[in-house]
């Protein structure tokens, strides 16, 4: 065995494993995270009880869901019953293989990277109807079709608008399209507004969320897919959807919110803003012990102090090599820590957003759904490339300057959009029945 | 079981109609427990693919004999089963029995307890709107909503706790008046909770009234137009939404009603968009009253002239009184003695659910729980 | 959120609270706030052969003295009395001939049986042949659209033991209606689901309750107890003491202890 040999795999496998095995525990607790933000916007407070402020609530949930009594229908198909989920968590978590969480943290730079995403997030559909299906319950049945078709449905308008930001960065390979980013020295959000908010439209209806999550809904009278699934299956498919979640969001991230970079990363005047890590780490350390005195026992006291103390030695961690002389080894860390936290905050934020969204509207039902899939998102989304597409061809083959030829394009794609929404306005029918087929199960 | 299904169709058998696609219709049973049904309704539905073509309501599971209790208690007695029928609007039961009762005996409540009871009637409206409101929008959807709502809710329960010392079956009451004095802070409480009302109702507004989800789900839904309605019996919300300008308190005052200035919003299409509509601005109303009410609550009696043993002569009554959730009608036969001869109760809701089947005809599925949210119907009137 | 421009139900001048008097619907009278005091002078003279106010009171109220309102005569010989003092009046049914009353009588004739003031509501009393009839006109020319509310009440020792009852209300007019069917037990009656839909589940109800067997329902079967229910509740034969003890005995054995 030539050791030799094994060193270029030795980083991808370490960031791999590091990734398996913080992933589920990451996922619990942007689950508490929402639950607490759903707390917050419905004037409640949140799980407050299983560790101070609930912050062993997704441990203690982990430890229910495994304890619970593995129930299988009698008459499912096993093997599937048993696989289904199994798929949906590879496929969540394998395209998180190419996403670079900071300039050296990345498990595989592919050059093909954009496209490898894409594949793999479809793989997942499959883990939703064959979950269905194993289920051999015929509303669970419906429900994951209608899950399936769904996805499918805004699979074609997110992968047009990734289109067009792959036309502005010119190359599929992640870290290369953060590179464009820096190069050019614009996030592709301002380059390509019109694709960021079809991708944010299209990533919500990719993960099941609310306003989009009829599939879901208890109203629909079942549970979807994940009707006859409990305990630990249950709770892959859980990590699944929320993988998926930051999946999209670390993909939006990369193409559209600048990936790791700091905001002006180029600009020295707002190289201040590399003390915003810093300042955040502080506030929450400052605010963990203010609440440290009220908690009403001690045990849980320690614990807030203690988290306290972790976020004051994440702020060391982050803030060093910030300051620390030119051209030292904690100087030459810098991109790397300071790009993870860049790329995990924008990656929360997006989350939030997500969250906020499910919580602010009501739910679509499954027709508009459709409807407004594939007769608004995906004709915007062919403007949307076309308009980049002109905008591009007339900066660099033209000659024009490059705000206005951009300007131009989203002038063109807000052109479409407004024609798509005055059109289907006329088109919308009072009553459902009078459409005829088309309320027809999908 | 089969033998239902048979005879789901007036006149014997289940026909089973060919559909679009030449293909059977399906039963789909939205079972007495479900999230959506606002209690223990059962609604059977037949769906050609996803659309419904009929349905059928199946009643009754909290059906409690409450007007066969009524033959065997005194006239007093019988007030607390009143509050358990609508639940959710405890006090409007209690006034139109109190009301009914005190026309049997030919009492009139003195004007301190009338206006008194108009507050906390209009309290209770806004009360059971606020809950409509809240699990309404949940049904939907709309997360948030409900916990704004049932933030408005407590401070009006505070206030019912305060004076008679229950939230939700107050028995507020007496027949003749009323039994508690109002408590001192009343004024103050109903003037403080009125006036932030107004904003609240404004944020509720903001979150869901000109939110393209909500009008998509809503509008053009369930639509019931004016004839219908008013052959169906329907009445409250749902029938002004329909266009039929038509209040109880206005049309036949009872309580303070006539004293005050309010007006009836009135809808224009008879959907769910309009019925969301007029029951937002009622409560906006009921603020109004309530202010008015506050402002000049007359001193004296708060019990009239009625005697510890209640016998009314004979003879016989209806009373009918504006709740929130429509007309809330007493049918009192006495025949002399202190327990009534026959109670009937007119449940509004129960009349409201007939109009189900001709609502949700030609919808989908997820609208089913729509058209119930917008119907406010609370089971323990329809079942009584 | 417009004022509705259909069905504004034109309003006569408030009348005050118990507003439902059958006022003269020609439109002449002004609405007085005490109605009743139109019919009080009519009561004692119109009804020639009846006592006025008496509370042998037949169909209304049916209190101990028995004997139906077999159409004509009440029965009971009572203190004929002069005008009776204002304040008892409202409070005992009257005998009540207005005009309302006296187009029903002479559409149908004998099929009214009679029509009675309780409290200032008008109250009209029929026999079940022509109810179909009575229905339809009440609602196509009396403009009575609105059906509020059909019940019943159980009179166990009258020889005509159910009085169907039909609360209406005109939007129009503004004004109730209370017609009342004297029915005996098992005679079926005509259902009058055709003339106002709602009637659909209220006799559904009834049957359930009352065992009255409505002629052309749609679909009569029981409405708030399942399907397989003995026995009719609202009837006052039915005991639910007994009703419990017999339950008990049948299902567990022992006698109950109430």
């Amino acid at each position: 065995m030539d050791l030799h040999a094994l060193l270029p795999f030795l980083f991808p496998v370490l960031f791999a494993l590091v990734i398996v095995a913080v992933l589920p525990l990451i996922a619990g607790y942007i689950v508490l995270v929402e639950r607490k933000v759903m707390a917050d916007m419905q004037v409640r407070l949140g799980p407050m009880r299983v560790g101070p402020h609930g912050l062993l609530q997704p441990i203690a949930d982990a430890v229910k869901l495994l304890l619970k009594e593995d129930i299988i229908p009698e008459s499912a198909d096993k093997l599937v019953f048993w696989g289904a989920p199994l798929i949906s968590v590879t496929a969540a978590m394998l395209a998180l293989a190419a996403l670079p969480i900071g300039p050296f943290f990345q498990i595989a730079d592919l050059n093909i990277g954009m496209l490898f995403i894409l594949g793999i997030s479809s793989l997942g559909i499959f883990g939703i109807v064959l979950g269905g299906w194993a289920s051999n319950s015929h509303y669970s049945l419906m429900g994951a079709l209608r899950s399936a078709a769904q996805l499918v449905s805004y699979e074609t308008s997110a992968g047009m608008a990734i289109v067009g930001a792959l036309l502005l960065a010119g190359t599929l390979s992640t870290r290369g399209i953060v590179q464009a980013q820096a190069d050019d020295g614009v996030w592709f959000i301002f380059a390509a507004p019109v694709g960021f908010f079809i991708y944010l439209v299209a990533s919500i209806a990719e993960t099941n969320r609310a306003p989009f999550d009829m599939p879901e809904a208890e109203s629909e009278l079942v549970a979807g897919y994940m009707t006859e699934y409990s305990g630990f299956r249950w709770a892959l498919y859980f990590l699944a959807e929320y993988t998926n979640m930051v999946v999209v969001a670390s993909i939006a991230a990369t193409l559209f919110l600048g990936g790791w970079m700091r905001p002006f990363a180029n600009t020295r005047v707002f190289n201040v803003l590399d003390y915003f890590p810093l300042l955040l780490m502080l506030w929450i350390a400052g605010y963990c012990w203010r609440r440290t005195p009220k908690q009403p026992v001690f045990v849980q006291k320690v614990f807030m102090a203690a988290v306290g103390v972790l976020c004051l030695i994440l702020a060391a961690v982050i803030t060093l090599p910030v300051i620390a002389p030119q051209g030292s080894l904690l100087a030459a860390a810098k991109p790397g820590i300071h790009g993870a936290f860049w790329f995990l905050f924008k990656v929360g934020a997006y989350i939030y957003v997500f969250m906020w969204l499910r919580f602010t509207f009501p739910r679509y039902r499954f027709d508009q759904l459709m409807r407004l899939g594939w007769q608004f998102l995906v004709p915007l989304s062919i403007a949307n490339v076309m308009g980049i597409a002109i905008g591009l061809t007339l900066h660099r083959q033209l000659g024009w300057p490059a705000v206005p030829a951009l300007l131009l394009g989203i002038a063109l794609t807000l052109g479409a959009a407004w024609y798509l929404i005055s059109v289907g306005e006329k088109h919308e029918p009072a009553i459902v029945g009078e459409e005829g087929e088309g309320a027809a199960d999908a | 079981m089969s033998d239902a299904f048979d005879n789901f169709l007036p006149g014997g058998k289940a026909n089973v109609e060919t559909t679009v696609l030449g293909a059977d219709e399906i039963i789909l049973n939205m079972g007495p427990q479900h999230p959506s049904t606002h209690g223990v309704l059962r609604v059977k539905l037949r769906l050609d693919g996803e659309k419904v073509v009929g349905s059928e309501c199946v009643i009754g599971y909290l059906h409690r004999g409450v007007e066969k209790i009524a033959e065997h208690r005194s006239y007093q007695q019988f007030a607390p089963y009143v509050d358990r029928m609508d639940y959710v609007a405890a006090v409007s039961n209690g006034l139109g029995y109190c009301e009914a009762v005190e026309k049997l005996m030919g009492v009139e409540a003195p004007p301190r307890a009338r206006v008194i009871r108009t507050i906390l009637t209009e309290l209770q409206r806004i009360a059971s709107h606020l809950f409509w409101l809240g699990t309404h929008a949940l049904d939907i959807g709309a997360l948030t909503p409900l916990f704004y709502c049932l933030r408005e809710r407590e401070e009006i329960l505070k206030i019912f706790e305060k004076y008679c010392g229950a939230r939700l079956t107050t028995h507020a009451f007496r027949i003749g008046g009323l039994q508690y004095e109002a408590y001192d802070e009343l004024e103050k409480d109903t003037e403080r909770f009125c006036r932030g009302f107004d904003k609240r109702v404004d944020e509720y507004e903001a979150l869901l009234t000109e939110n393209r989800i909500w009008v998509g789900r809503t509008k053009g839904i369930g639509i019931l137009n004016a004839a219908d309605a008013i052959a169906m019996g329907v009445t409250g919300p749902v029938l002004r939404a329909s266009g039929v300008q038509w209040d109880i308190r206005k049309a036949m005052p009872y309580a303070a009603y006539d004293q005050y200035e309010f007006s009836i919003p009135t809808g224009k299409n008879g959907d769910t968009y309009d019925r969301y509509l007029v029951r937002l601005e009622e409560m906006r109303q009921s603020r109004k009253i309530c202010l008015q009410a506050i402002e000049n609550i007359p001193s004296g009696p708060i019990l009239g002239k009625v005697g510890k043993v209640l016998k009314p002569p004979p003879g016989e009554v209806y009373h009918a009184i504006e709740a929130p959730k429509g007309e809330l009608g007493y049918y009192i036969v006495s025949d002399g003695t202190t327990q009534p001869y026959r109670v009937r109760i007119r449940p509004p809701s129960l009349v409201n659910l007939e109009a189900l089947d001709q609502m949700i005809r030609g919808h989908l599925v997820a609208d089913v729980v729509a058209v119930i949210g917008t119907l406010d119907i609370v089971l323990g009137e329809v079942d009584r | 959120m417009t004022d509705s421009e259909e069905k504004q139900p034109t309003r006569p001048p408030q009348a005050d609270k118990p507003g439902e008097t059958p006022a003269a619907p020609s439109g002449a009278a002004p609405e007085k706030p005490q109605a009743g005091g139109e019919e009080k002078p009519a009561a004692p003279a119109p009804p020639a052969p009846a006592k006025p106010a008496t509370p042998a009171a037949p169909a209304a109220s049916g209190a101990v003295p028995p004997k139906p309102p077999a159409p004509g005569a009440p029965a009971a010989a009572k203190p004929a009395g002069p005008p009776p003092p204002p304040k008892e009046p409202p409070l005992k049914p009257a005998p009540l001939e207005n005009d309302l009353v006296k187009r029903y009588k002479a559409r149908f004739g004998g099929a009214i049986l009679e029509a009675w003031l309780d409290r200032k509501q008008a109250i009209l009393v029929t026999t079940p042949d022509r109810l179909l009839e009575i229905a339809q006109y009440t609602r196509d020319e009396e403009k009575f659209d609105y059906l509020v509310d059909l019940t019943a009440v159980d009179w166990p020792k009258r020889e005509k033991r159910f009085d169907l009852v039909l609360i209406l209300y005109s939007f129009p007019k503004n004004e109730r209606l209370r017609i009342k069917v004297l029915l005996a037990d098992g005679e079926p009656v005509s259902s009058v689901e055709s003339v106002w839909p709602t009637a659909n589940w209220l006799e559904r109800e009834i049957y359930d309750m009352f065992g009255i067997v409505f002629e052309g329902h749609s679909n009569l079967k029981r409405l708030l107890l399942p399907e397989e229910w003995q026995g009719y509740p609202l009837r006052k034969d039915y005991d639910i003491l007994q009703q419990d003890e017999d339950w008990i005995r049948e299902n567990l054995g022992i006698e109950s202890g109430q």
